[in-house]
């Protein structure tokens, strides 16, 4: 039986019409959506190739069912960027090599935006790594992401204090 | 008309190309943004129109037949379209238990209902969904005739093998053996085992096949994308010009997308008895089966040594796993040729056949295994004589090849082992084991290790086409998987062209382009990179000609020895006033365009006359908790000399992913089979341990400079597995230097070192 939902992908609000419960977030973004961004490294949540954020939270989205995500909000990579401009964090990523083949990346990058929204691991580089680790990269650009991570989130607060001013 | 093509010498690929500005700047990834926006298209991201989806049904015996399969409920389910079985398969050109090529493997298409390993597949589901055919696939429910998996090293078979790794001899012999042991004061006879490691790139096997008539689109991540259009052309019957194999984009191969593996053919099958585009995407534990791994080794050493500490014989075996049905022998003893001068040096190898998928290469296929083998057994004869392990690296450095006699094109490893030492603080380092403790009680051990892997060159073509607007194309079907390809070969072609890179379109990883070699064995960026500096040359050289003979020019007389290229001009080489942009040329001479063509590969006099190797030194510290065992590498050090690097930046990436190998395979990696079933147990990214950001250390990878004369007219070596080689050998030797407890398989666990 079809079922249908409503969700806000990229702010883009999308109504889908699922022909099968089974589906989950992230076959929707990579095979009905067009969203290839996101990718599929294991599709049992090992992995974090599928990190998106769902209302701000990081989740894979292997192991959430399109179902259950009526009138959720979406962010996934091809979100991130504004205007052209690249947010800090994929900027830094370029900056400080913190990939190789770039098949994590997206989810390196979901996650980190996330970890550094959750704002619970600072500049400490132990806990950023903690905090990235459900993220694995096989090409072992791990010394990159944690330099880049650190790079974004000082980038995010200095901006983040000039809002402040101007305001 | 005046002959002025007299002093014009052909351009050739001499010794000491002098690089431009391109070449040793550490600039950005030219598909960075690509990468991090998510618009870099991999294989599976592709969706032609009335796509289907294949889900491959795989055995879950490791040997016997399947004796049945329930083809009707699977088709009876909404949405699948097709059940392809052994009863109904079409049939292929070109039988997949045949070899075809020196990098053919045998593989499995559904031939037969024989099953040779877990994992194999024994049916592929097609439905308009993922979901309806991975339903499909489990409602096929397969019975068995089962018969007892031969697993382990007593498990199977043992055999000589004819060759190891591809097209190696399996045995070696130099000096007197007998002689070396029998003189020796000290004698270090010893063990080592390494167990089956899977590459797990992160981005699985895809591929998308799309037939039109006779002609085949395939989008699949592939490190050698000319040949294998060629193989794949092969099986289906059709010229190679008809198959287009698109790989713009590898999310990782180490090895494992360089062969011909069943489940793309079955993809390929699918779609033209459909007469659809399908995708087959491999869930993450059937990378545990048909698209190959790293044979297992039980590997065996001894080591004469004077009392000094001079090695007097070197003898390293190695027994490894293999299928029932091929062979890709690990040639772990290998790695005992070419890194420390002893008089006589005997290597082995003997194989086990078990019921596995074939191995075949991965990321520094027998050096890694092998390697970690050596570089322990040499720490265990430094403990034997007393000596500090970089002193005894030093006391037996090899100054000529050991193997062949012949000299190193260029070896920078005195400088690795004194840079990489210094900046480690290696000095002061205590010779007896459990000296170091940090303030939390926990025991600091610190370890070294000598890197090696050989610096290839294989064949490559490339094109180069010069633009009147003062930009250039350049092409070559090169593969990049994360190494940098799209960055360094484009910094050598701009050099090659005098240009800017900003000027430089490069068009690589298709089919239709000139065949830019395998992307394997470290020697993509020395084979490709000298084909496009090769095809820029050669458009400049012509370039150059049209100059030289057009009176209208102030390069007018001057033949093409006479010219450099630089920033879009030729000059005249001693007379700097005179020179001419390369639209200007062309247009005069009425050219849109001017078209250099360049060939890529080792000047087989050079590889007769010298040894050519990267070389490196890693320095590791680990702190285990003595009550708990639990291990933590805390910093890793390695120089490694590599030759001229195009991109520091990327190279150091390359340096630190071989050295996070290095750590996996010390501490993390392994394919634990049930031994009854055959079974691998932990098929998964959650039981099949691999580092995460977590288990990362401080580290530091130093670029020694090394001028190589004879490598290659370029002077470049690879940089992409050497950082394995090295680093395993000296976090163990950090281990056993913190705990003195010598470990002798790998992976490193807690129950090791504790008890």
């Amino acid at each position: 039986m079809p079922l249908s939902i409503s969700l806000v992908v990229n702010g883009v609000r999308k109504d889908v019409v699922l022909e099968d419960p089974r589906v989950t977030l992230l076959d929707l973004l990579r095979e009905r959506v067009g969203l290839t961004g996101t990718k599929k490294g294991c599709d049992r949540g090992q992995c974090g190739a599928c990190t998106v954020l769902v209302d701000g939270r990081r989740i894979n989205a292997c192991l959430a069912l399109a179902v259950s995500l009526d009138g959720a909000d979406v962010l996934t990579i091809e979100g991130l960027a504004k205007g052209g401009q690249l947010d800090p964090v994929q900027a830094a990523f370029i900056a400080h090599d913190g990939f190789q083949c770039g098949f994590c990346t997206p989810g390196q990058i979901m996650s980190a935006v996330g970890l550094i929204r959750e704002g619970e691991a600072g500049d400490d580089p132990e806990r950023i790594r903690e905090g990235m680790s459900g993220n694995l990269c096989r090409c072992g650009a791990y010394v990159g992401i944690i330099e880049a991570v650190r790079d974004a989130r000082k980038q995010l607060a200095i901006s983040a204090n000039e809002d402040r001013r101007v305001a | 008309m005046p002959d002025h093509m007299s002093d014009t010498i052909p351009f050739s690929a001499a010794p000491h190309v002098r690089l431009g500005s391109s070449s040793g700047q550490p600039i950005t990834r030219r598909d960075g943004v690509l990468k991090v926006t998510g618009a870099a298209t991999y294989a599976a991201d592709n969706h032609p129109a009335g796509m289907l989806h294949a889900v491959i049904a795989v055995s879950t015996i490791a040997r016997g037949r399947v004796a049945s399969l329930d083809v009707a409920a699977a088709k009876a389910h909404p949405g699948v379209v097709e059940v392809i079985t052994p009863a109904n398969r079409p049939p292929l050109a070109l039988d997949p238990d045949v070899k075809h090529g020196m990098f053919g493997f045998r593989f499995d298409a559904l031939q037969n209902d024989r099953v040779r390993y877990a994992k194999q597949p024994i049916a592929v589901v097609v439905a308009q969904t993922l979901e309806a055919a991975t339903e499909g696939a489990r409602l096929l429910s397969p019975t068995y005739e089962i018969e007892p998996a031969r697993i382990g090293f007593d498990g199977g078979e043992h055999f000589d093998p004819p060759m190891v790794s591809i097209g190696a001899p399996p045995n070696f012999d130099r000096g007197d053996l007998a002689a070396g042991l029998s003189a020796a004061a000290h004698l270090i006879d010893t063990h080592y085992e390494t167990p089956a490691q899977y590459h797990n790139a992160m981005e699985p096997h895809a591929i998308v096949a799309e037939w039109d008539s006779d002609r085949l689109t395939i989008d699949t991540p592939n490190q050698a994308i000319v040949m294998m259009r060629g193989a794949f052309a092969e099986f289906f019957d059709v010229p190679a010009e008809n198959v287009h194999l698109r790989s713009p984009f590898l999310g990782g191969g180490f090895g494992s997308k360089a062969i011909m593996a069943g489940p793309h053919i079955l993809c390929i099958l699918a779609a033209r008895m459909l007469r659809r585009p399908v995708k087959l995407v491999l869930p993450r534990d059937q990378m545990y089966g048909p698209v190959g791994h790293r044979g297992a080794t039980q590997q065996h050493l001894r080591l004469g040594l004077d009392a000094e500490g001079r090695l007097t014989a070197l003898e390293h075996h190695a027994l490894a796993t293999t299928s029932s049905f091929d062979d890709f022998i690990e040639a772990a003893a290998n790695a005992s040729h070419n890194l420390y001068a002893s008089p006589a040096i005997s290597t082995r190898h003997r194989a086990v056949r078990v019921d596995i998928g074939t191995p075949g290469p991965m990321r520094a296929p027998g050096e890694a295994s092998g390697s970690a083998a050596l570089e322990c057994a040499l720490d265990e004869a430094a403990a034997a004589c007393g000596i500090d392990p970089l002193e005894m690296r030093l006391r037996n450095y090899a100054d000529i090849d050991p193997a062949t006699g012949r000299p190193y094109s260029a070896k920078a490893l005195r400088a690795c082992y004194a840079q990489g030492a210094e900046r480690f603080g290696w000095a002061g380092r205590p010779l007896a084991p459990r000296q170091m403790r940090c303030d939390a009680g926990h025991l600091i051990g610190w370890g070294m290790g000598s890197a090696l892997f050989p610096a290839p060159m294989f064949q490559a073509e490339a094109r180069a086409t010069l633009r009147a607007d003062g930009t250039a194309l350049v092409e070559t079907a090169g593969a990049d998987m994360g190494q940098g390809a799209w960055t360094v070969l484009a910094q050598i072609a701009a050099d090659g062209l005098g240009l800017d890179i900003e000027k430089i379109e490069f068009r690589s990883g298709s089919s239709d382009l000139p065949d830019g070699g395998v992307a394997g064995g470290s020697g993509h960026t020395a084979t490709a990179g000298s084909a496009l500096h090769n095809a820029g040359t050669d458009a400049i050289a012509k370039l150059a000609e049209i100059a030289a003979n057009d009176p209208a020019s102030p390069l007018f007389g001057t033949g093409n020895a006479g010219v450099e290229a630089r920033n879009g001009r030729l000059y005249h080489r001693s007379d700097r006033s005179r020179s001419e942009s390369y639209g200007d040329i062309l247009a005069r001479a009425g050219l849109a365009t001017i078209e250099g063509n360049g060939k890529g590969g080792r000047d087989p006099a050079a590889a007769e006359a010298r040894a050519m190797f990267s070389h490196g030194a890693v320095f590791a510290e680990v702190k285990v908790d003595p009550d708990l065992g639990q291990v933590r590498v805390t910093r890793l050090v390695g120089a490694f000399a590599a030759g001229r690097i195009i991109n520091p930046r990327l190279a150091r990436s390359q340096l630190y992913g071989g050295m996070i190998w290095g750590l996996s395979f010390a501490l993390h990696e392994e394919a634990i089979h049930d031994r009854r079933s055959g079974r691998i147990i932990n098929a998964d990214l959650a039981g099949y341990h691999i580092p995460v950001h977590a288990d990362i250390p401080e580290m530091e990878a130093l670029l020694i400079d090394e001028d190589d004369p004879y490598v290659n007219g370029l002077g470049i070596k690879g940089v992409g597995e050497i950082g394995i080689t090295g680093t395993v050998g000296a976090i163990a030797n950090a281990i056993w230097h913190a705990t003195g407890v010598r470990v002798r398989r790998f992976p490193i666990r807690i129950e090791d070192l504790i008890g």
